[in-house]
């Protein structure tokens, strides 16, 4: 037996056990190997669904465990931090045939993740509205301020309704009232300890991902006039300041 | 050891937390569904354990719990992920977000397995099994002596749960622990649960077991649930699934422990199926009423 043999037949069901094992009393270790096999999987698939519970209610535990199976066959962890395995999971789930159905599934998954990231991200306090009223008095340096972002911070832009979704599976919103393929734009984000999601227009969607990208106040603005001539840009910062998500100036 | 009053007042807590080894007491997994009503209720009980992979994130409620949560308890730091038993150099990045756990936490203890969970670049997420013998020793030695230079410190080293053996293997899992502790100088986490689930798998005998390990060295012990199997002759295997309550086998088979090796601290495992805080707590109140009367027969 070596490790490479044990490992393979854990992630491929359809090899045989690993050579050299035995048991005490004779009997066949393959059956017992099986039970490695089953912890592996099902530890595998366990710790997706603890990360995409929405995503599982929306197809139901027996197809939501078939998938994950075939994901996490193809996809085993290469961190040995599992609160974050499944990155990839949300790009499996848009292209698996037997999901073409549900063309929001992925989105909703990509949110949930995005919610595990927050939940997760480094602790940095928000700036205090005095900072925030003194920068924007600066009418001259005010094109070119720089506004840093908290780390659990980040957008999602989906074709479906994404944060109705979500929210359905809150209590928050009836399902029925859903309509899927309704454009939604999130705003994931931790404030104190907990994870926020929010639905926030395309535009100051697009806003916040140019200020993340590090572009000034100015050329966020700039590139989002290009997309709504009347985007409320204080009511947006307004936001970010009483989420606490204002992290530098 | 000293002798520790079985029901001190939480209001003690701030001392215990700072004392310098893991009291001879109950203890808990720390889990995030009673982060809450553990600062609440601030229970009265010996000691928290994490797993420390889960707390190599950067920041939010893990962190925010567990420093309020160790100001007033003593720690310990299991680790699921290190891969000691691997044949693969260990990962010194993993060793360095150890490290900086540690020196973040300044746990009591800090505890890892006699098992393998990667491979490559893959995280299988379980404790596999490897065969006792020449090479595996010197390996295992090599790892052990770099986490506890890196660390800086001494490390337990917990028995596996298995479910077959290696035709490769040539000393008994017993005599093989002896030896690593004998040549690293760690310690030992005693798991109960752990040998009775070998021992049951492999037609061992449990307490003759138990007496072959090198009970000098055991610094805690492990206590947890196992589900039932069977193989495919028909005898019993058993799962070690930190599911369910503890068996009535290994209470008895802990008492035999004790017997022998004097109060230690032991941990109530239970990572599936969690139920609410007080049921596990009455099965950390029930360790420690065979740890008291341990104390007072040695009295």
């Amino acid at each position: 037996m070596n490790q490479f043999d044990f490992a393979s037949a854990l992630l491929d069901p359809d090899l045989p056990a690993p050579a050299g094992l035995t048991a005490w009393n004779g009997s066949d270790p393959a059956h017992r190997f099986r039970i490695y096999r089953n912890n592996v999987i099902v530890s595998l698939i366990d710790a997706l669904a603890d990360t995409f519970e929405v995503t599982q209610q929306l197809v139901g535990e027996d197809f939501f465990r078939a998938m994950a199976r075939v994901y996490a066959y193809g996809h085993p962890p290469q961190s040995r931090l599992m609160a974050f395995y499944g990155a990839s999971f949300p790009t499996f789930i848009a292209s698996f045939p037997p999901a073409a159905a549900l063309p929001y599934l992925a989105d909703v998954a990509r949110l949930e993740y995005l919610r595990v990231v927050a939940y997760h991200a480094a602790d940095l306090p928000g700036i205090g509205s005095d900072e925030v009223a003194a920068a924007l008095a600066e009418q001259a340096t005010l094109p070119t301020l720089k506004v840093s972002l908290h780390p659990s911070l980040a957008v999602l832009a989906s074709a479906s309704a994404v944060v109705s979704l979500w929210a359905a599976h809150q209590g928050i919103l009836e399902l029925s009232t859903v309509t899927t393929d309704s454009p939604e734009t999130a705003l994931v984000l931790r404030h104190g300890l907990d994870v926020e999601v929010m639905q926030i227009s395309p535009a100051a969607g697009a806003f916040i991902s140019a200020l993340q990208s590090g572009v000034s106040l100015g050329q966020a603005a700039a590139a989002v006039a290009a997309i709504e001539a009347d985007f409320d840009l204080v009511g947006t910062l307004g936001l970010l300041l009483q989420k606490s998500a204002i992290t530098a100036l | 050891m000293t002798t520790i009053p079985c029901f001190v007042s939480p209001t003690a807590g701030t001392s215990a937390a700072r004392a310098a080894a893991l009291p001879a007491r109950g203890g808990l997994g720390l889990k995030p569904e009673h982060f809450r009503t553990i600062i609440e209720t601030r229970p009265d009980l010996g000691f928290f354990e994490i797993h420390a992979e889960n707390y190599m994130v950067d920041g939010g409620p893990f962190h925010h719990y567990l420093t309020q949560i160790r100001r007033d308890y003593p720690l310990s730091i299991h680790g699921v992920g290190l891969s000691i038993g691997g044949e693969g150099r260990l990962d010194e990045d993993h060793l360095d977000r150890l490290a900086t756990l540690i020196a973040r936490y300044e746990p009591q203890s800090f505890s890892e397995h006699l098992a393998w969970s990667s491979h490559g670049d893959i995280f299988l997420n379980d404790l596999l099994p490897a065969p006792y013998n020449a090479a595996t020793l010197h390996r295992v030695c090599d790892h052990i002596d770099r986490v506890q230079e890196r660390l800086g410190r001494r490390m337990l080293l917990e028995n596996p749960a298995t479910y077959v053996e290696f035709a490769a293997s040539t000393m008994a899992e017993t005599d093989f622990i002896g030896e690593v502790v004998k040549r690293t100088g760690c310690g030992l986490l005693l798991d109960v649960n752990n040998v009775y689930v070998s021992c049951t798998n492999h037609g061992r005998d449990p307490q003759a077991c138990i007496e072959a390990l090198p009970l000098a060295a055991a610094g805690q012990i492990h206590l947890a649930g196992y589900a039932q199997d069977i193989d495919a002759a028909g005898a019993p295997l058993l799962i070690d699934s930190h599911g369910a309550p503890i068996s009535r086998a290994v209470w008895d088979l802990y008492r035999y422990t004790l017997e022998r090796t004097g109060p230690l601290p032991t941990l109530i495992e239970r990572d599936n199926d969690i139920p609410a805080l007080p049921v596990l707590l009455a099965e950390a109140q029930q360790a420690e009423e065979l740890l008291q009367a341990c104390l007072s027969e040695a009295a």
